[in-house]
């Protein structure tokens, strides 16, 4: 199965990920092997199958709402990269 | 005997006889760090202050008479578990210097228990790999061969157990980051039913995959941890509201009655010819203890592989959006706005496996092909949980090899990422049901490379994995072998 370079980059993009030109060359040939053997998934009839994403059946998991404390902000700030006044400090988002 | 060789069990009867200290063992674990660490590279990082301290409070408690089984116990965490004012790396760059100001439950409920945190153990990136030479920092070496991996992504964990480095370790497993490892490195290994312990504080790789487990130099320290660790936790909704069995009183009943089912689609091509002999060997011993082996059908068994790769990297994709250098962790401070301060963070942050991971998972999300992928898999998923909702019905467990081959050379997959993922074909589909699953030493290759025995069982029947893996390690002498180091 062939990737084409535009996918890649695409999907680079999607996924907020910057490729040079070698890596987009290897991941679109990786991907490609890859998908490849995956393609064996369509051979199979899934027909009436539901999918599952939760493997143990439980659900309705809430509790009472009730405020309870968070993390103090001094402590919610400690790895922060650039914090001024108890906020991230950001690069201009709007604008 | 050197204190740092002794097992769990060993260590807490001679603390509560007040034989010996929790400083005194701590300090031997330390000293036997200091000899073999260069050669092995276990650890991230070690925390010889604060244990030694944490040692001197559980010998405190253990004076007044009030000794636990893990009191005093020197224990290694994986580096993906967070660690409250303690770095935590995930192996990646992009975390580099993260100092989490919150304990993950289980961490903090080994602390509870006044267990002693001895260092922080390296893995493959946010536990992407099946080798540890993912990890962004340093390659871990097996101690039984020091030019092998020692599997992956708990590589650390594993080694550091096997290399007496701790008395015992955490680990995380997804596809088989426990079981493999383990059993490369000749030591136990527990992957818990999905929901038995809680994820809070476990750094998420695929939600829906992610379960926390222990390593250990044998079955019964095996359980000693699984007691502690496990439970229902508020701060994680999907962990389940089910009590603890007692795992040590369950280990010592036989296993008379037990049928134990051998899944014919496992028997590969390229199953490694000593690997498969030393699951039959296996076999006739279990055999021999009373229980009744049979074969069984696992149809769904060749799109595992498959399954796996596209359910777990999508889900991937997603968790790790969150690093973005906003809040926490790598930040490219040179890019000239927002969109590049994304970009560039995660792509200088994150190594190339995850990139890959990433890729695919947002490939197989993304608009016209999520149904293809991503839905087709997970509708494969449920074929799977079927063939053992199946065999369980005509069994009580499924025995297996664990790893195609022992531990492979150094650099040996690298280049083909595809190979890697091929040799995750055993432990996958149960990551897949959600099924509990344990690896125990089994034999030995004849270069003298750890071959591991998976055992799996219904959804949170730890008790009789447990109970198969104590009475075979009972009755063979392959868990009191160590590696010269």
């Amino acid at each position: 199965m062939k990737i084409s370079r535009k996918q890649i980059v695409h999907v680079a993009e999607l996924a907020r990920l910057h490729l040079d030109e070698a890596a987009v060359e290897l991941y679109a040939r990786q991907l490609g092997d890859i998908l490849t053997y995956m393609d064996a998934l369509n051979r199979l009839d899934t027909k009436g199958a539901p999918p599952t994403s939760h493997v143990i059946f439980i659900n309705n998991v809430f509790r009472d709402d009730e405020v309870k404390p968070s993390i103090p902000v001094e402590l919610a700030l400690t790895n922060a990269p650039a914090s001024e006044d108890g906020s991230f400090v950001v690069p201009k988002v709007v604008g | 005997m050197d204190l740092y060789g002794l097992t769990i069990h060993e260590a807490h009867a001679l603390l509560r006889k007040r034989e010996i200290s929790a400083v005194e063992l701590t300090a031997a674990v330390f000293e036997r760090i200091e000899e073999v660490e260069e050669k092995v590279s276990a650890y991230l990082t070690l925390a010889r202050d604060r244990a030694m301290a944490q040692a001197a409070a559980a010998d405190e408690l253990i004076g007044r008479g009030a000794c636990a089984p893990l009191t005093g116990i020197p224990l290694a965490i994986k580096d993906i578990l967070c660690t409250e004012g303690m770095r935590t790396t995930c192996g990646s760059k992009i975390l580099e210097n993260f100092i989490p100001p919150y304990n993950s439950t289980v961490v903090k409920k080994l602390r509870t228990a006044n267990a002693i945190i001895v260092g922080k153990t390296n893995l493959d990136e946010f536990g992407m790999g099946s080798s540890t030479e993912h990890s962004a920092f340093m390659l871990t070496h097996n101690p039984w061969d020091l030019t092998r991996t020692p599997g992956g992504s708990s590589g650390g964990s594993a080694a550091a157990v096997a290399a007496d480095e701790c008395l015992g370790a955490i680990g995380s497993d997804t596809g088989g980051s426990i079981r493999q490892p383990a059993s490369h490195c000749g030591v136990v290994g527990l992957k818990p039913t999905y929901g038995r312990v809680s994820r809070f504080g476990l750094v998420a790789f695929a939600s829906s995959l992610d379960q926390v487990g222990p390593l250990t130099k044998d079955v019964t320290d095996c359980a000693l941890l699984m007691q502690e660790i496990c439970g229902h936790d508020a701060m994680d909704s999907t962990s389940v509201p089910r009590p603890a069995p007692d795992y040590t009183r369950a280990l010592g009943s036989g296993l008379d009655g037990l049928v134990a089912g051998i899944p014919k689609e496992y028997h590969v091509e390229g199953l490694d010819e000593e690997v498969s002999q030393a699951l039959n060997d296996a076999i006739k011993v279990i055999e021999g203890l009373g229980a009744t082996c049979r074969e069984v059908s696992l149809p769904h068994t060749g799109y595992a592989v498959a399954t796996y790769y596209l359910v777990a990297p999508a889900e991937a994709s997603s968790n790790l959006a969150r690093y973005d250098g906003v809040r926490y962790g790598l930040r490219d401070a040179t890019s000239a706005d927002l969109m590049d301060m994304y970009r560039d963070t995660r792509s200088k942050g994150f190594g190339p496996e995850v990139q890959r991971r990433i890729i695919i998972g947002t490939y197989a999300l993304s608009a016209g092909y999520y149904e293809a992928y991503y839905g087709k898999a997970s509708q494969v998923r449920t074929l799977i949980m079927e063939d053992f909702k199946q065999a369980f019905q005509a069994c009580d467990v499924l025995l297996a090899p664990v790893a195609p081959t022992p531990a492979f050379k150094l650099g040996e997959k690298l280049d083909d990422p595809l190979s890697m993922y091929l040799s995750d074909i055993f432990t996958l589909p149960p990551s897949l049901a959600g099924i509990p699953g344990l690896s125990v030493p089994c034999g030995f290759s004849r270069e003298g490379l750890p071959v591991g025995l998976q055992i799996l069982g219904k959804h949170f029947d730890e008790e009789t994995l447990m109970r198969v893996g104590y009475n075979f390690e009972q009755a063979t002498d392959h868990h009191q072998r160590k590696p010269k180091l």
